[in-house]
């Protein structure tokens, strides 16, 4: 749901103060209690809308709360049960294993592999071709995502749809046949536009210079990429990374597509949450199901942070 | 010099122009190969509006305008959109006023662990997601009345958005020199004034893009009013192009069409005018 931009201990204009201090303090004469009181609203929903949510999924997690029926009045607290169930539950461990699946194959393969291929080959050309192509890329970016959803469903139809025309395959159902796959290539063409920005502008760091020097010595551009392009976009890469791994890790528009289908074979997490939780009534199950989502949300963070954290440390 | 020498020079230079070409080659190749892979499911919103008989498939439409009557035929089209501006207008203005609020307080005034609490929040509101939350914000809306209320959905969106926003807006008044401010206080303004007549003109662009990016992110937001609104005279665009055509049989595919279009035009049209105004990239803004 939310676009990030950029971290907060990160220089934007280039022109702040190192210590990260406001430019000065308090030029309006706001003061303290003034100052509290322009935050109050924003804190309010942000408390409201946003933490209290996540700490609540921790408490429903550990009931039996129902949408209807007896639990629904009155939730028990069932302690670790729902957790136990969903960890030797067949279906949550496959979901689980197709969101591994969808995240390795269409974010960190597909969106950020063909974001950076298209930002490499289109450096160091300005003109018409490089407007007509971030445009395709960029407009399947930002259409509504129950449009864009619809025109997969078109464009994959059995009978009379685009692909089976162009590859001369009538009759394939690819939703029904190959639905992780469908949706895999679905999410790089819909998310793809972002790395392919993000690793434009981070090439735009990289000094041509070095590239040239490197091409005159004789490296293939396989060399040029190891040895000259990747350690200078480290840093972007990392953070591209782990957005669009959360993104896709969260999203829920593959629902539009299959709905899970068929038979579970794309039931990635956020859509078995929604089952098991708002179709299915199990609330409590399915908040212990978000809660270990959490988990593996803050666990990709982590990880990134860790890996960030490193690099700056060898820097 | 020798001519062996000479010769394998000529040699290499010449492998290595016809390298060179290669890679221009395979360079066009993978991009042609690109616009196709992105534009080839987008042309079906292209030609089937226009189609007399649209099918699911793409062919050269037989041009009518007609398809565009079923929207008004149909009673929830309509008023989707409106629903859709409604939503999206609200957020926009909340998210645009609270984050300009907080984000002048947090840049001009030190409160302490201000950056841990900034980082957290961002952290925070890429993580709760409206997925993995979904539960327990049902079950709020349930207990504080907003299910099936536009309002309802406009809180939960701004509260999502909040922290993005009071992220990238705190950026720009960082930017801004005080000295305006200063003076203005000097002459006995008072600090709302100061926020009306200098800061948010200085900062115009920066609450322009806020803006921006929250409409885009409610306008195609299909979780949180698939979630909390019941019945089809509130939902968005959103919901009822879901609706069109997973429910009532076979889809009507002129209206099913031409609502996409119609649905879709507004974001277009706002990219378009980013793009053309600001240049639609990231400048640097995500520094290692």
């Amino acid at each position: 749901m939310v676009q990030v931009t950029s971290r907060p201990d990160e220089t934007v204009e280039g022109a702040r103060p190192e210590t990260g201090a406001s430019p000065a303090p308090d030029a309006a004469g706001l003061g303290r209690a003034r100052a509290a009181g322009f935050l109050v609203p924003s804190m309010v929903l942000i408390l409201l809308f946003l933490v209290l949510p996540a700490a609540w999924t921790i408490y429903l997690g550990v009931t039996n709360y129902r949408l209807t029926g007896l639990a629904a009045a009155h939730p028990e607290v069932v302690g670790l049960d729902n957790y136990t169930t969903a960890l030797g539950d067949e279906r949550f461990r496959t979901s689980l294993l197709l969101t591994l699946q969808f995240v390795l194959g269409s974010a960190v393969i597909g969106q950020a592999g063909l974001g950076f291929a298209i930002a490499f080959a289109l450096r160091d050309r300005r003109g018409p071709l490089r407007r007509v192509v971030e445009a395709f890329v960029l407009l399947s970016w930002i259409l509504p995502s129950s449009v864009v959803a619809f025109l997969w469903i078109a464009l994959l139809d059995r009978d009379a749809g685009a692909l089976n025309v162009l590859l001369h395959t009538p009759g394939t159902a690819w939703l029904l046949d190959h639905p992780m796959l469908s949706i895999i290539i679905f999410n790089t063409w819909r998310g793809t536009a972002f790395s392919m920005m993000l690793y434009a502008a981070a090439l735009e760091n990289v000094p041509r210079s070095h590239l040239e020097t490197a091409r005159l010595a004789g490296a293939s551009t396989a060399q040029q990429l190891r040895d000259v392009v990747f350690p200078r976009i480290r840093g972007h890469m990392l953070t591209n990374l782990l957005l669009i791994s959360l993104w896709t890790f969260n999203d829920f528009t593959p629902f539009l597509i299959t709905a899970g289908g068929p038979e579970q074979r794309s039931e990635i997490l956020a859509v078995y949450v929604y089952k098991v939780a708002l179709s299915g009534g199990e609330l409590g199950f399915g908040a212990a199901i978000s809660f270990l989502m959490l988990l593996i949300n803050l666990v990709i963070a982590l990880i990134y942070l860790r890996m960030l954290g490193r690099r700056k440390e060898r820097a | 010099m020798s001519a062996v020498a000479d010769r394998a020079r000529t040699d290499d230079a010449a492998r290595a122009a016809a390298r060179h070409m290669l890679a221009r080659i395979g360079r066009y190749v993978f991009l042609c190969l690109v616009l196709a892979f992105f534009a080839l499911p987008l042309l079906w919103l292209a030609t089937a509006p226009f189609d007399d008989t649209p099918t699911i498939g793409i062919s050269l439409p037989r041009f009518t305008l007609d398809n565009f009557r079923t929207l008004l035929d149909n009673p929830y089209a309509l008023t989707s959109l409106v629903n859709s501006v409604w939503l999206a207008g609200g957020t926009a203005l909340l998210v645009v006023v609270f984050a300009a609020l907080a984000a002048y307080a947090l840049s001009r005034v030190r409160v302490p662990g201000r950056d841990a609490l900034l980082y957290g929040l961002l952290l925070l509101s890429s993580i709760v997601t409206g997925t993995a939350t979904m539960v327990p914000l049902f079950e709020l809306a349930f207990r504080l009345n907003l299910i099936d209320s536009r309002l309802g959905v406009i809180l939960v969106l701004t509260g999502g958005l909040l922290p993005a926003a009071i992220f990238i807006l705190k950026d720009f008044m960082d930017a801004t020199p005080t000295s305006y401010e200063e003076s203005a206080r000097v002459f006995g303004a008072s600090p709302l004034q100061i926020m009306r007549h200098i800061v948010v003109p200085v900062v115009r662009p920066g609450l322009a893009t806020v803006g921006v990016w929250a409409v885009a992110n409610v306008w195609g937001n299909f979780l949180v009013p698939f979630l909390l609104l019941r019945g089809p005279d509130k939902a968005p665009a959103a919901v009822i192009m879901y609706t069109l055509y997973t429910e009532g049989g076979q889809a009507d595919l002129r209206l099913l069409s031409t609502f996409s279009l119609l649905y879709s035009l507004p974001v277009a049209l706002m990219f378009v005018f980013v793009s053309s105004r600001y240049g639609f990239r990231f400048h640097g803004g995500i520094k290692r």
